[in-house]
């Protein structure tokens, strides 16, 4: 019990961080119409590829020999890079097909 | 100094995530704020890579963490362009297999670096990581396997109790490397990367493919749990800000998804469906006849109606058939037919799949009705034209409360004069439960590919 009092004591500002981020996330996205759920899921699914930065940082400590560590780590950012980058793209592709009302009706009228 | 710079760069990263969300939850602003989610991402990378100081040593291996980026960038940027819009779902849910992948790394190399000496709650944000990143690693695998038809349902009696054993032997474990004295502790915690990794697939295995999408963003809001873990371990503020926002909005979306099925979430994850096809199957059963409808007499009733609302479903998508069907409309409007799209919200795979399709098609967003207008809208309309769609037509959702999906929303499209429904056999839909939509007088049956259907459809609209 002690140990955990104190870890909330040493780190109040993250658990501060914590809470409000809950908030703030139930807050941005309780208001969504349910054609942008898959884009918006997507999205999420992008951002939380900022794991990246952990297997960044994991690669950046390791030492130049250990092969194990770094093999885990290459892994690691590879598939780190496709949430992000994978993630950001096909969010992008999706969302480059809501062209919004008239925009898309001038075009097809064009295009026809 | 650096460090003073590469705090800013974070800083700047989490507000971004914070904006791009929410511009992600309007349609004026979504692909601006998914842009500005990644700049964001962007910097807050660069600035590790340049910026970070570990502490006692130098930084290594950049060559290391450059090519594995730039593996992973061309890897992830070409199947993100040349993916399909129908597995569109699947790559979603392999990129998110990534991320739990990931953080379940991170977790197993710091593990091997912890020392004797280790403070509890270290090891605790390692385990949590860990656990919770393999489970969605697993869970987003079969759930891709599952969308793609690679994998079927599997469930054995007892596996939801099984399940909870299984977690609860992980959950053990992890309490006795937290609180035990041992100092070798590697065996039990490449057990529980194993049971985490078994649990997983015992988690999504039993859930029915329709309702994936769900288990997807669930898996979503669990990696972003994971990369909280990470960010605690790092004491790294937009690991830990955009994990627990992609955590939190997760979370949510998962409810407002289920919520737009009309069902739980306890629902979706118990899978009332399997349970209730046994003892509702039978009793709703195949009953009365259906009656076919030739393609030139589909053609005919299409070609002098009024008014033509089509309802698509997964059948489009799998069989490519979103240009045949503007095709179609187009067709129908030079004969002066007023044609609409109604879109339920679950149509598909995903909320917003069908949108996502006809988009691609260039069908003009006017022309998409959500399911309220739709429903007003039905009662004087002349055919509807379902493609593919099965449950969110079914009127046993209205007037069986026998019924699995009793109480969900659906498009009433018995008001109108005649319906027409394309699929390709008599199949029950994802349910798995009879429609008996099928059998009523005014319904006619056009079996086939929904894309040959519609092309034969086009050409014999065309010399009416």
């Amino acid at each position: 019990m002690q140990i955990l009092l104190d870890f909330i004591q040493n780190n109040i500002e993250l658990f501060y961080v914590v809470i409000l981020s809950v908030f703030l996330g139930i807050e941005v996205i309780s208001r969504v119409p349910s054609v942008l759920h898959t884009p918006l899921m997507s999205g999420a699914n992008a951002i939380h590829g900022v794991i990246i930065i952990g297997s960044i940082i994991v690669m950046g400590e390791a030492s130049p020999d250990n092969y194990l560590v770094l093999t885990l780590g290459f892994i690691a950012v590879i598939v780190g890079t496709l949430n992000v980058v994978g993630g950001f793209v096909v969010t992008d592709r999706m969302l480059e097909m809501f062209k919004t009302g008239k925009k898309a009706a001038s075009k097809t009228t064009k295009e026809n | 100094m650096q460090t003073n710079i590469l705090s800013i760069c974070y800083l700047i990263g989490s507000v971004s995530f914070i904006i791009g969300l929410k511009m992600l939850s309007n349609p004026a602003t979504a692909r601006r704020g998914n842009f500005i989610s990644a700049a964001g991402m962007g910097i807050a990378i660069l600035g590790t890579l340049l910026l970070y100081q570990p502490s006692g040593t130098e930084f290594h291996n950049y060559g290391w963490i450059v090519g594995a980026m730039v593996i992973g960038t061309i890897i992830g940027s070409i199947s993100a362009r040349k993916v399909k819009m129908t597995a569109m779902p699947e790559l979603v849910s392999i990129f998110n297999g990534m991320g739990g992948l990931c953080a379940a790394l991170i977790s197993i190399v710091e593990f091997g670096r912890i020392g004797t000496n280790h403070e509890d709650m270290h090891v605790l944000s390692i385990l949590a990581g860990m656990i919770i990143g393999s489970v969605s690693f697993a869970g987003s695998m079969i759930a891709y396997g599952k969308l793609s038809g690679k994998i079927k349902d599997h469930a054995f009696p007892g596996q939801h109790i099984f399940n909870l054993v299984v977690l609860l032997v992980v959950l053990l474990m992890s309490a006795f490397i937290i609180f035990g004295d041992s100092t070798s502790f590697a065996l039990i915690f490449y057990g529980i990367l194993g049971l985490s990794l078994c649990y997983g697939i015992l988690f999504v295995l039993p859930i029915g493919g329709a309702d994936m999408p769900v288990v997807i963003s669930l898996l979503n809001s669990f990696t972003g749990i994971a990369t909280a873990c990470a960010g605690f371990l790092y004491n790294n503020p937009v690991m830990l800000t955009g994990g627990i926002l992609v955590g939190s909005a997760g979370a949510i979306l998962t409810i407002l998804m289920c919520k737009a099925m009309n069902r739980s979430l306890q629902n979706v994850l118990i899978g009332s469906f399997g349970g209730a096809k046994a003892s509702a199957g039978p009793a709703t059963g195949e009953e009365g006849t259906y009656k076919e409808i030739s393609l030139s007499d589909a053609a005919m009733v299409m070609g002098y109606a009024h008014k033509v609302i089509i309802v698509p479903g997964y059948g489009l998508a799998v069989a490519q058939a979103q240009h045949a069907c503007h095709e179609l409309e187009k067709s129908l409007r030079k004969n002066g037919v007023e044609v609409k799209y109604a879109i339920h919200p679950v149509a598909g795979r995903m909320p917003g799949h069908m949108n996502v399709l006809l988009a691609e098609a260039d069908v003009s967003y006017d022309d998409l009705l959500e399911l309220e207008p739709a429903n007003e809208e039905f009662g004087s309309t002349d055919v509807v034209l379902i493609l593919g769609a099965n449950d969110v037509v079914n009127p046993a959702a209205e007037n069986d409360p026998s019924s699995p999906i009793y109480g969900m929303p659906v498009l009433q499209v018995w008001k109108a004069k005649s319906v027409i429904i394309n699929k390709r056999s008599m199949r029950p839909g994802y349910a798995g439960i009879e429609n008996g939509l099928f059998f009523l007088p005014n319904s006619s049956m056009l079996f086939g590919d929904a894309k040959d259907v519609l092309q034969q459809l086009i050409n014999q609209i065309k010399e009416i």
